[in-house]
């Protein structure tokens, strides 16, 4: 096989968000420029997995000088083919501008959102394509692999994983290394290593970004964990939202199969492997481990009490290992770089890094990859770029359903597993968005918990009826019939839950409401006691709105768009609100554009 | 339980899910994934279709029947041709989601759930979509929506409306 070498390499980030704003089209129209230009045997378009930046997505970066442009449209293509491609000029206007500075940036690295991230699960995930095994292996992919399976034993694998400190990334934190010596430890004729990539929590696509962007080094993690605990046979359990990465994953398992790299007697070590895609069928608590094997197994995904753990009784009764993406995605990086490397990198207790999905009301959404340690205010403002329309902080709400909100005071909190958990937190998978003043705490709580609560298998009691008695009081709450003592109970119940239900998702269901009631308990008591919903969000509680008719131009746009005919015209030329008929919508105060109503 | 046999047209009706058994072995771990299949087949998922299943692996009809209802995925119903999926995660939740939903509602006059009449669109929402930079997103088959809004709604379901 001979590849032809071009002057000009094209990155395309075709990861979901990218496509949905265009990417594929943006694709078809270079391809034909590039045609038209007589280009096609100069530069190379290359189709790459997710860079973490959706929100300015479609991407594209021109290498070799990494010339990063973002919100590429169509109608730009041309321009980049004309001015950069062809006479060598950096089209200014489509380049990244930083929201503090406003400065354009030219190159990929110095922009402030990269620039402080460390990459290791995210190594590759937009520079190669996700679908050329050749890549991964001119990456160095499949190193790791063939040094695992040819110069080391099992159990010198175990000790690198456990010396490098590395803990599980779905959520939960145990040792990995210690995960692996206790399926190590159970003999057996028949063995398992599963990949959980039943990515539920909503808020969260780290999963999602590795297994479209760069799903062998999946295969080499799980390759590696299989020969490491004594298994010969893998699931990879994806959730079935994700057709693509499904799509992905599917041609790097034929790949890997192709060239030997799965299946019997890998690297002419004598071990075999072989991997399975299983497709999930929509349901949240799947991603508990014993959920998640009934459901491979065909059955129901209920949870299981633990003991026995997977380790010892797993799948069809067999030994399993289970890890989440994210923690196979390290493996690779620890057996080339070795386990000081590695932590050498995070705090004491959390070594490595942690990817975030970094989202809500922020100027810069997108996936990060921070050190362990890395503080809120780092991965919020010098990464984030801060709130967008400048707004206050209120919260970061980290872990998802499981998780809670971190007020303001935090934001100097060195991000760790135990921090956060400190805080009334946790890690969760890594979800992160942030929220500003006009978010609603209670309404916040009751979104996690309506969310939790339809996704409660029913299996245990304490989940089944204690989350919905807990969505009830909320509901009451936010609809203005909040009672006194409503605090308390919730208080309790979510005590009760914690310590009693069977499973991850029920024991950690209260979270969000626990740590709201911490740090933003006198919203509970405004729309309690006050009637009011400081935040305006909950409906029956907020305030009407008012007109400044100092400001208002009488435009008249107020009236129209008004659902319930509450405005009409004041005696000079303004709008005034009719307070007793006015339902709280705000769709006049979206739509003045003079910003003169308000609500309160 | 007897097979279905012996029934030409229901020989015709059931052909397709043959096909389907033949990707598999007689197992029960592989049972999701002839549901799943089916469903892809038929739209939805017809008793006389879970009975075949049942049959065929050699499980009651109730362990169907109990896997099938157990998973949000599955539908006992017949679903409209295009399926509009709205992502009521946490992004989209602060980012205005829910207008989005309402004015799909208010546009498709059906609740969230439900297919119209004509059987063109069922609408639902999801947890994630995992497309959170965009939020709030939407899902209409396999074709994703970002940074929507209620103004958006009628120009994107154009795309699909006959």
């Amino acid at each position: 096989m001979k590849d032809t070498i071009y002057r000009s390499h094209v990155l395309i980030c075709t990861g979901t968000g990218c496509v949905s704003s265009g990417a594929k089209n943006i694709k078809h129209e270079l391809q034909d420029e590039l045609a038209d230009n007589d280009l096609k045997n100069e530069i190379k378009i290359v189709e790459t997995g997710c860079h973490g930046f959706c929100e300015k997505g479609p991407i594209m970066v021109v290498y070799p000088e990494g010339v990063f442009y973002c919100q590429v449209k169509e109608e730009d293509v041309s321009e980049i083919v004309e001015e950069h491609l062809l006479k060598g000029r950096i089209v200014e206007r489509l380049l990244f501008k930083e929201p503090m500075t406003e400065e354009s940036i030219p190159s990929y690295e110095d922009i402030d959102f990269y620039k402080k991230q460390h990459r290791i699960a995210l190594a590759n995930c937009g520079k190669i394509n996700p679908e050329s095994i050749n890549e991964y292996i001119a990456n160095g992919g499949y190193e790791a692999a063939g040094k695992a399976l040819t110069q080391m034993t099992p159990e010198e694998i175990i000790k690198e994983v456990k010396e490098a400190g590395l803990r599980g990334r779905g959520g939960g934190g145990f040792p990995t290394g210690l995960k692996w010596q206790f399926a190590f430890d159970n003999n057996s004729d028949k063995k398992y290593v599963i990949c959980n990539a039943d990515e539920g929590d909503p808020g969260a696509f780290m999963d999602r970004s590795v297994l479209e962007g760069d799903p062998h080094r999946i295969i080499e993690g799980m390759l590696i964990n299989a020969y490491a605990i004594g298994a010969d046979e893998g699931y990879v359990y994806v959730r079935a939202e994700y057709p693509l990465a499904i799509d992905r994953l599917q041609k790097a398992i034929d790949a890997a199969e192709d060239l030997g790299l799965l299946g019997e007697d890998i690297f002419g070590s004598g071990f075999n492997f072989n991997l399975h895609i299983k497709k999930g069928a929509g349901a949240f608590v799947c991603g508990e481990e014993t959920a998640l094997m009934a459901s491979i197994e065909g059955k129901r995904g209920m949870p299981n009490p633990r003991p026995p753990y997977p380790a010892e009784k797993g799948l069809w009764g067999k030994p399993t290992n289970i890890n989440n993406v994210e923690t196979l995605a390290n493996i690779p990086y620890i057996i080339n770089e070795g386990s000081e490397v590695f932590s050498s990198i995070g705090t004491e207790n959390s070594k490595g890094t942690k990817v975030f999905a970094l989202t809500g009301k922020i100027k810069n959404t997108g996936l990060v990859e921070v050190p362990m340690g890395t503080t809120l205010q780092e991965v919020v403002y010098d990464i984030g770029g801060g709130l967008t329309d400048d707004k206050d902080f209120k919260a970061i709400q980290t872990g998802g359903p499981s998780g809670g909100c971190i007020p303001e005071d935090y934001l100097a909190l060195p991000i760790d597993y135990d921090s956060l958990i400190e805080v009334g937190a946790m890690m969760g998978s890594g979800g992160m968005v942030v929220m500003d003043d006009s978010t609603c705490m209670v309404d916040v709580a009751r979104f996690f918990l309506s969310f939790t609560q339809s996704e409660s298998c029913g299996k245990c009691t304490p989940c089944r009826e204690g989350t919905k008695r807990m969505l009830e009081i909320l509901n009451r709450i936010c609809d203005g019939e909040g009672k006194d003592g409503d605090i308390r109970l919730l208080e309790q119940l979510g005590e009760h839950i914690k310590d009693t239900a069977l499973c991850g998702l029920g024991q950690t269901a209260p979270n969000p409401v626990l740590s709201t009631l911490q740090y933003f308990r006198n919203e509970y008591e405004a729309h309690i006691y006050d009637n009011k919903c400081p935040a305006g969000v909950c409906e029956e509680l907020a305030a009407s709105f008012t007109i400044n008719i100092d400001s208002c131009i009488g435009c008249g746009q107020c009236v129209k768009v008004c659902p319930v005919d509450a405005i009409s015209k004041g005696d000079g030329k303004y709008y005034i609100i009719d307070e007793e008929v006015c339902i709280s919508c705000g769709a006049c105060a979206k739509k003045c554009p003079v910003d003169a109503i308000f609500q309160g | 339980m007897p097979c279905s046999c012996g029934d030409n047209k229901m020989e015709k009706y059931l052909a397709p899910l043959n096909e389907i058994f033949e990707k598999y072995t007689k197992d029960e771990k592989y049972l999701i994934p002839i549901l799943q299949d089916a469903q892809d087949e038929y739209g939805y998922l017809p008793e006389e279709v879970l009975k075949e299943i049942a049959c065929k692996l050699d499980l009651s009809l109730s362990q169907v029947f109990g896997v099938v209802t157990f998973y949000s995925q599955f539908h006992l119903e017949p679903r409209g041709e295009n399926i509009i999926r709205v992502c009521t995660g946490t992004a989209c939740h602060v980012r205005g989601g829910a207008e989005v939903l309402d004015q799909l509602k208010q546009e498709l006059n059906i609740d969230s759930g439900e297919t119209t009449e004509d059987l063109e669109f069922t609408l639902e929402t999801v947890a994630c979509i995992g497309a959170c930079g965009l939020a709030p997103v939407i899902m209409i088959n396999d074709d994703t929506y970002g940074r929507m809004n209620s103004q958006k709604v009628p120009e994107v379901l154009a795309n699909y409306q006959k």
